[in-house]
């Protein structure tokens, strides 16, 4: 019986696909790595070792390194919460803590600036005790955090519904405590989930740009991370500089990929090591 | 008193976590959007009018939004098909380009602004080619609607993708047996159950595509009136520490982003309900 479409058909279709997909990824994809290499490895190597470049390297690891544990902790606390317990008001939790990904990046960063700029209240008692947030470092790790904040959580509230609660339960039943329970039943069973949510906040900390050009205030130098750095040396006709600090995000981005199919292909593995596990446990009972 | 009454559960640590997760939620998402409404209460609705109506700023909310909705319709038209493809055909390479179409999620979108525009520049790899024909890209909206869609890419494609997996072939083979063909098949079958995931899809593409900000500025030229984005006008705003202009401007755009949310939050239900009857 034919569901399918006819072969001119679907070669069409397909080759329609391939060919929108490559001009809008494959072609910018590649271009980030041939305008990096363009004047070749030794211009290269020199646009990625050069000070500025090197502060900016740093400052962008420093923020993630604050903000990616930030929002760990956080995003296990809420899906233990939200996934293990029925509360009232659950449903407004989940879509507050989504909250940041609906707002535009300017806007979060504006809403920083509001906070903390020198018209507000704690700003104004902030500047009297020589304290700055905004246009440092604390800013862009705020601003970071708020952007990252809904993607632990959302890994991990799905796959902890999807798992239930049994083998917590009888994990108690047998004597554990709670902090036992946790670290040896649930950890292990969301460890995959958790670490793609992980890479996933780690990526756009890195990435970050318009929230976090609002707050930074681009000092060369002190308060430049690598994206907005890349956007100096572009304004400055610096194509290599700009493409080669882009070809580090561009290689993060990759990994993240890569990280993504590789824990996408565990859980399901364990999906079915676990069907497979109720299956035999049933033959054996009967 | 009852606001957060749990229902019983033998797991312990319900208080800890609750209170922990409400305690950041506080401190990171609601005390910004607090200060962001103070700022706001006390701009007054004639101050309001007046920094939204400016014509500088309505051409920017009018080419964001515009070009946010150009994108999205072509991601939803265009998204479909690569989801399609995705599910029901095979071709050598089909995880690879699985993985690949979360690219625009991992790439720093300052990244993809820079890439696009070298690309699309009169001299570069497709620019060389679409100048003769006269259609120019960068520095204009055409090059914003290019960023926009790579950026909203994602979007339609992974929301309607599951939904193509779970469909039921034997809806498709009663369909045949009937003696409907293959097009029938899809309008009346294929494509009313899919909808939904479009539609909702398509709306998360729209709403990440107005608030774009980093890989719109590098390929848009950034002409007052012409191709400049609402984002754009909020920075420039508070550079020349205008902050009642700012916040007005982000006030619309929070507006609107509230506003698609409830249609999100909207079409799920739509759908829960749709395959609860099931």
């Amino acid at each position: 019986m034919q569901t399918t479409e006819s072969r001119p058909v679907r070669f069409a279709l397909t080759a329609l696909t391939l060919a929108f997909l490559g001009v809008f990824l494959v072609v910018p994809l590649a271009a980030v790595f041939w305008e990096a290499l363009s004047k070749g490895w030794d211009l290269y190597a020199a646009a990625l070792v050069e000070y500025e470049a090197w502060q900016a390297i740093k400052l962008t690891l420093i923020a993630a390194a604050i903000a990616v544990p930030l929002n760990l902790v956080f995003g296990v606390a809420a899906a233990w919460a939200i996934a293990r317990f029925d509360f009232r008001g659950k449903s407004l939790l989940t879509t507050l803590i989504d909250l940041p990904f609906s707002v535009s990046p300017v806007v979060a960063g504006l809403m920083y600036v509001l906070l903390f700029g020198v018209n507000s209240a704690i700003g104004g008692w902030l500047a009297a005790h020589d304290i700055q947030i905004i246009f440092a470092v604390p800013g862009i790790v705020l601003a970071t955090v708020f952007v990252t904040f809904p993607f632990v959580a959302r890994e991990l509230i799905p796959l902890m519904q999807a798992q239930g609660q049994e083998e917590e339960q009888a994990a108690l039943v047998l004597g554990a405590s709670g902090w036992q329970t946790f670290w040896r039943v649930t950890l292990p069973n969301v460890k995959w989930g958790l670490l793609y949510g992980v890479i996933l906040t780690n990526a756009r900390a890195m990435g970050e740009f318009g929230a976090v050009s609002v707050v930074s205030g681009h000092i060369r130098g002190e308060t430049n991370t690598i994206p907005l750095h890349v956007e100096i040396l572009y304004n400055e006709y610096n194509f290599v500089g700009a493409f080669a600090c882009a070809s580090i995000l561009a290689l993060l981005a990759l990994v993240t990929l890569a990280v993504k199919t590789y824990v996408e292909w565990r859980i399901e593995r364990q999906h079915t090591a676990s069907l497979i596990r109720t299956q035999q446990a049933r033959e054996a009972l009967a | 008193m009852n606001l957060i009454a749990k229902r019983y559960s033998v797991l312990p640590g319900f208080g800890l976590s609750l209170g922990y997760a409400l305690f950041w939620l506080g401190l990171i998402v609601l005390l910004p959007f607090a200060a962001l409404a103070l700022t706001a209460s006390t701009l007054g609705w004639t101050a309001f009018i007046e920094q939204v109506s400016a014509p500088r700023v309505l051409a920017s909310l009018q080419l964001s939004f515009g070009a946010a909705l150009i994108a999205a319709a072509v991601n939803a038209l265009m998204g479909f098909l690569v989801a399609w493809v995705l599910v029901r055909y095979t071709f050598p390479g089909k995880r690879f380009v699985d993985a690949l179409i979360d690219l625009p999620f991992a790439l720093p979108t300052a990244v993809a602004g820079i890439a696009l525009t070298t690309i699309y520049a009169p001299n570069g790899w497709l620019g060389r080619y679409l100048e003769p024909l006269g259609v120019k890209v960068a520095f204009t909206p055409l090059g914003i609607v290019v960023a926009l869609i790579f950026v909203s890419l994602p979007f339609v494609v992974r929301t309607v993708q599951p939904v193509l997996e779970d469909l039921e072939k034997e809806l498709e083979e009663a369909a045949t047996c009937l003696g409907a063909d293959r097009w029938q098949i899809f309008r009346r079958v294929i494509f009313p159950a899919v909808l939904p995931a479009l539609l909702t899809g398509s709306a998360m593409a729209f709403a990440r595509a107005t608030g774009e900000f980093g890989s719109v500025i590098f390929i848009a030229g950034n002409i007052p009136l012409v191709s400049e984005i609402a984002p754009l006008i909020i920075i420039s705003k508070l550079e020349q520490f205008d902050v009642a202009g700012a916040t007005a401007v982000a006030v619309v755009m929070l507006a609107l982003s509230f506003f698609v949310l409830f249609l999100i939050n909207l079409l799920q239900w739509w759908t829960a309900r749709r395959h609860g009857m099931k």
